[in-house]
């Protein structure tokens, strides 16, 4: 039994529950935290560097062989993932913690601990479970963890988009299971290996329906057009923190899911035609919708949406290439999302709002701001040189090298959907950055400087810069990064390797 | 029995109608029913995986007469879940309905400015 695949989601239940016992004394609850998640990135990083050259690290627990027991796989798909989502929890988590020494927040820092490291571990092993069943217990905690974590300081407006959030997501929760009962009852296992051996001897129709059935779950929680009316809804209502890990990690944690579902158990040909579609309709109408937003975490959130719709296309395109633009676009997406929804937080505290109609100025009141949005937000644009560049590049390249009238359509939507994400971006720079800030933003920014709380307020400022430091390093690790894209896709494509290393080790 | 009986068929099949009906209602208990329904159909329908569910998979029993125990214990799991999500969701609605006094779903707040923009045109 490997440790290092049962770390990512053992430790931080472990921790959860000593964060629980520990809620009376805040210090030590934000410490038990932090060493948590320290542990998970280190974890990570071992797993990847073991994992890097494309080897898949397999785990029976209790010793089971694959297709009768709980099988914990990572591939270096999987052990990137959870390597930059562990790096980008521990930075929001620390930024959470700058926020409540500050005492600049409302959320209860005595659930917000234990919900958050469960949120962890349910993130962690949705990456690495190794069978259907699992990837949906991991789904559930993670989701759960969310509904909780979503009502943190629950206003009005928040309990409303809660209940929103909870049914939808508990809708498509069943859908999956149902998904999960259909799968089973053709091919009398859920792990996801011996699925892939057995459901190829299946009916292509049947396939096609389960095919679609999966697309249809995930693209519920991934946002995917049409299925993703909720998704602006309820997101930028939460507490900046929490919205801050949702858009980076939640929908990306979907959009693994499709991805490992639809190269593993489907063939890709019956559905890339729909895959494609999905993939231009959530470009577009995600971008249109980012345009006429107001209030700055509603254009990010509407943005979230349509960049989805990259990681669709490299996977609807299905080629080697097309699959390593996806991963690439992947880490790229989580930290710059990540970045995007603190920046607003730390707007949020210096003028109490993010609607565009009553901000002026803010690079008079904060030059930091100004620059941390400026470079994610570039970012996520697709300008040259940043991560967001080399992301697109490698999806479009790959779908010039591909072919076909609709991938090339889709290229060319991914190409108007960039430009357009400029200009949104840009419609927020010259209006909330420029120009001369107005009066109440200025006494609102004097207040904040009046009262005790600046040194957590530096802090969250200094982890923002850190979050943009990431992002940066994402862009200067673009070769690596790319090499480890194209190890993972090679893997996920072909397929065998995976197969090999849960079934094999199996039967030995 | 050898087969899953018929009316249980019969029975998913009603549950997941009547569950998806329910979820489209504005009364957030309904939608809340809604969602136990369907969490009844899923459950229901794992344990239907079982080609012929005969005898409980308890030691003692001949193996290959025993019912199938991998759909059972994915049930078993799946219930507690939905049993715990649905608990939230009832405090939930509680809470939207002591903070509205009513426990309709809103429209659209979009919808709505969305409308009032185009209002001027259609007065005119």
């Amino acid at each position: 039994m490997n440790v290092l695949l049962a770390i990512p989601f053992v430790v931080p239940l472990l921790g959860a529950a000593v964060t629980l016992l520990l809620r009376r004394t805040p210090r030590s609850q934000q410490i038990v935290g932090t060493l948590t998640l320290a542990v998970v990135v280190a974890d990570a990083a071992l797993l990847l560097r073991e994992t890097a050259d494309g080897t898949v690290v397999v785990s029976q627990a209790g010793g089971w062989p694959a297709p009768l027991g709980i099988t914990l796989v990572a591939d270096p798909m999987a052990a990137l993932l959870v390597l930059v989502s562990s790096v980008v929890l521990l930075i929001v988590l620390l930024y959470a913690i700058g926020q409540d020494i500050g005492g600049l927040s409302r959320a209860t820092p005595q659930i917000f601990h234990p919900i958050y490291l469960v949120l962890t571990a349910g993130v962690c092993l949705s990456f690495i479970a190794g069978d259907l069943f699992n990837l949906f217990v991991g789904f559930e905690v993670m989701l759960t963890a969310s509904y909780a974590l979503i009502t943190q300081a629950p206003t009005r407006a928040r309990v409303r988009a809660s209940m929103i959030y909870t049914t939808i997501s508990l809708t498509s929760s069943i859908l999956f299971l149902t998904g999960i009962a259909l799968v089973y009852a053709l091919t009398g296992t859920v792990n996801m290996a011996d699925i892939a051996e057995k459901l190829g001897a299946a009916p292509p129709e049947l396939r096609m329906v389960l095919a679609l059935m999966f697309f249809v779950v995930f693209g519920i929680k991934a946002a995917i057009v049409p299925m993703h009316f909720w998704l602006p809804d309820s997101y930028p209502v939460a507490l900046t923190r929490i919205s801050a890990i949702f858009a980076a990690l939640l929908t990306k944690v979907a959009v693994y899911a499709i991805v490992r579902t639809q190269t593993l158990l489907f063939v890709r040909d019956d559905i890339s035609a729909v895959l494609l579609w999905a993939a231009i309709a959530t470009m577009l109408v995600g971008i249109f919708g980012a345009l006429v937003q107001d209030d700055v975490n509603r254009v990010v959130s509407f943005a979230l949406v349509s960049h989805i719709g990259y990681m669709i296309l490299g996977l609807g395109i299905g080629t080697v290439a097309g699959i390593a633009g996806v991963i690439v676009y992947l880490v790229h997406h989580i930290v710059v999302q990540a970045t995007l929804f603190l920046v607003n937080g730390l707007m949020r505290q210096y003028v109490g709002h993010t609607s565009l109609r009553a901000i002026r100025g803010l690079t008079t009141v904060s030059p930091a701001l100004a620059l941390f949005f400026f470079l994610p937000a570039l970012s996520l644009a697709g300008m040259p040189p940043f991560s967001g560049f080399i992301a697109k590049v490698a999806l479009f390249e790959a779908g010039i090298a591909a072919g076909g009238w609709l991938v090339h359509t889709g290229v060319a939507v991914g190409v108007l959907t960039s430009l357009l994400t400029l200009i949104a971006v840009f419609r927020i720079w010259t209006r909330a950055f420029w120009g001369t800030p107005l009066p109440d933003m200025v006494e609102a920014k004097e207040q904040l400087r009046r009262g005790a709380n600046l040194g957590g307020l530096r802090f969250m400022t200094a982890m923002t810069g850190v979050m943009v430091g990431v992002g940066l390093f994402v862009m200067a690790a673009g070769g690596p990064l790319a090499e480890v894209g194209f190890t993972a896709a090679r893997d996920l494509v072909d397929g065998d390797a995976y197969i090999e290393a849960v079934m094999g080790e199996g039967a030995g | 029995m050898t087969t899953p009986s018929f009316i249980l068929i019969i029975a998913v099949g009603v549950l997941y109608s009547g569950g998806f009906y329910l979820l489209l209602q504005r009364a957030l208990m309904r939608v809340v029913f809604g969602i136990v329904m369907l969490g009844h159909a899923a459950n229901l329908s794992l344990i239907l995986t079982d080609e012929a569910i005969t005898v409980p998979p308890l030691l003692g029993g001949a193996a290959g007469e025993m019912s199938d125990p991998l759909p059972q214990a994915m049930a078993l799991t799946a219930i507690v879940i939905t049993f715990g999500v649905t608990t939230f969701l009832l405090a939930l609605a509680y809470r939207v309905w002591l903070g509205d006094e009513n426990d309709e779903v809103p429209d659209d707040v979009e919808d709505r400015r969305i409308m009032r923009l185009t209002e001027p045109e259609d007065s005119s």
